[in-house]
């Protein structure tokens, strides 16, 4: 007995240092788990308040490039605008109301809400985003995040005020994509290389592919709208051996001066979730 | 200034820059990240005892990690050199007692030449032990080497310009005064 806690005494340091190294790696290994810990939403609003101060100040910085982005977005919803359309005097007069339900039965499924980015990661393997919107504001886990120019990602955890985005250049995002011109549907991936590409999987080389297609978000992602662009084809990557393409894109977010983001919440995924786990259930 | 507040400082200082400055820069090569913030482990003073060097060095890591949402990562390579820091000074310190005349690793207490080991020894430690972590997830055996190397190189180079733009006074101390 003596000679162990001689032994432990000789050794502490190293006892101590190996401690110290189990509790960073289960840490790092344990990530998700860990993240529901509440010291990591105090560790959030702190962050993130840093993190908007500091934006307060980038901002200035990168204030014209804004304002082309929104001008072009504006020009872009202008033109969607129901007075831009005639139709023959016959017609009656078209009103919409604010109703959640109009005449017709179309109901909200998807709702939008603006976000400031206050922190924001490129250069390392899993980048993610913090924005200035939180539980208090009506942002979850799971919701759809958008900017002006295309998808950037996923919300992943929030706290009261903030929340932390999983971009797209992040190992573990996955997000179910179709072509904008045929409709094949894939998955789109980041390989962790180089923040300029992200890959797109799963296409049949049956699909006709151009390089300068659009790549937009499908009908199967229950966190994204249809069609919001994430990105266009650059390259191809032909595989003999495989029946898919691999394809490289440009994603469409400029993910190095993303400022305003929407935030996508889908009002009927969790009645579509419920449904399909039933089904699962009586199948089984 | 006392070394608890110039610490303090310091802390501080090399997160704000690791985080807001040189994480912000846009890479030029998936290899080439540049890490300087493992610098505030190698000045602490020679008189922290080795638990509180790796008890300062594990919050200093979990603080930078809580900013870049990979919580443990950096910790696990601060706590690491931190470790390994006394042996490498007792190997290079270039006479005996030398620790106990100058409050810190630098090169005018250890002479450039040793200082420049003790650096270049510990980058590289840290470097690998911080990529294999990431290797660990996720990535090939050429990214691990090419990352360590690449990384390593631009690191020391800003040790090289922080050294140089703030440099360290140090006075040396005997018994007698």
């Amino acid at each position: 007995m003596r000679n162990i806690f001689l032994f432990i005494r000789r050794y502490f340091n190293f006892v101590f240092f190996v401690v110290l190294q189990v509790v960073a790696l289960y840490i790092l290994f344990h990530y998700n788990k860990f993240h529901e810990a509440v010291f990591s939403g105090v560790a959030n609003e702190l962050t993130g308040n840093v993190g908007g101060k500091y934006t307060n100040i980038a901002n200035y910085f990168k204030l014209k490039s804004a304002n082309d982005q929104l001008a072009k977005e504006n020009v872009e919803l202008r033109n969607l605008v129901f007075s831009n359309f005639t139709r023959p005097d016959t017609s009656q007069k078209l009103v919409q109301d604010s109703v959640p339900y109009d005449t017709l039965g179309h109901f909200r499924k998807y709702l939008w809400r603006g976000a400031r980015v206050v922190n924001n990661s490129v250069s390392l393997p899993n980048n993610t985003l913090t924005i200035a919107r939180g539980e208090n504001q009506g942002v979850h886990r799971n919701m759809g995040v958008i900017s002006a120019n295309g998808v950037v990602g996923v919300v992943i955890n929030t706290s009261s005020n903030y929340a932390v985005v999983m971009s797209l250049l992040h190992r573990q995002s996955k997000i179910s994509a179709s072509l904008k011109k045929t409709g094949e549907t894939g998955q789109v991936s980041w390989d962790g290389s180089s923040p300029l590409y992200i890959t797109l999987r799963h296409i049949p080389k049956s699909a006709p592919i151009a390089k300068g297609d659009s790549v937009v978000t499908s009908a199967y992602a229950s966190y994204f709208p249809p069609g919001i662009l994430i990105g266009t084809i650059i390259d191809v990557v032909d595989d003999e051996s495989s029946s898919f393409y691999t394809l490289r894109l440009k994603p469409a977010t400029n993910f190095f001066n993303v400022q305003y983001v929407s935030v996508v919440e889908n009002l009927l995924k969790d009645e579509q979730a419920r449904l399909e786990e039933e089904t699962n259930k009586i199948n089984q | 200034m006392s070394d608890l507040v110039r610490n303090t400082i310091r802390f501080v200082l090399f997160i704000l820059v690791q985080y807001y400055v040189l994480f912000q820069i846009r890479p030029l090569h998936q290899f080439v990240v540049p890490y300087i913030y493992y610098l505030y482990v190698l000045w602490l003073p020679f008189s922290m005892g080795r638990m509180s060097l790796m008890l300062v060095s594990f919050l200093f890591g979990l603080s930078l990690d809580y900013f870049t949402q990979t919580p443990g990562l950096h910790a696990a390579a601060c706590v690491m050199i931190a470790y390994l820091r006394s042996f490498v000074v007792n190997i290079l310190i270039p006479q005996e007692g030398a620790e106990q005349n100058y409050k810190s690793p630098s090169p005018v207490s250890m002479g450039w030449a040793p200082y420049a080991i003790y650096v270049l020894v510990l980058t590289l430690l840290h470097h690998i032990y911080l990529v294999l972590l990431e290797w660990l997830q996720f990535g090939s055996f050429l990214f691990f080497l090419g990352k360590v190397l690449a990384t390593t190189g631009i690191s020391l180079m800003l040790v090289l310009i922080t050294e140089l733009l703030f440099f360290r006074k140090e006075k040396f101390r005997t018994n007698t005064a």
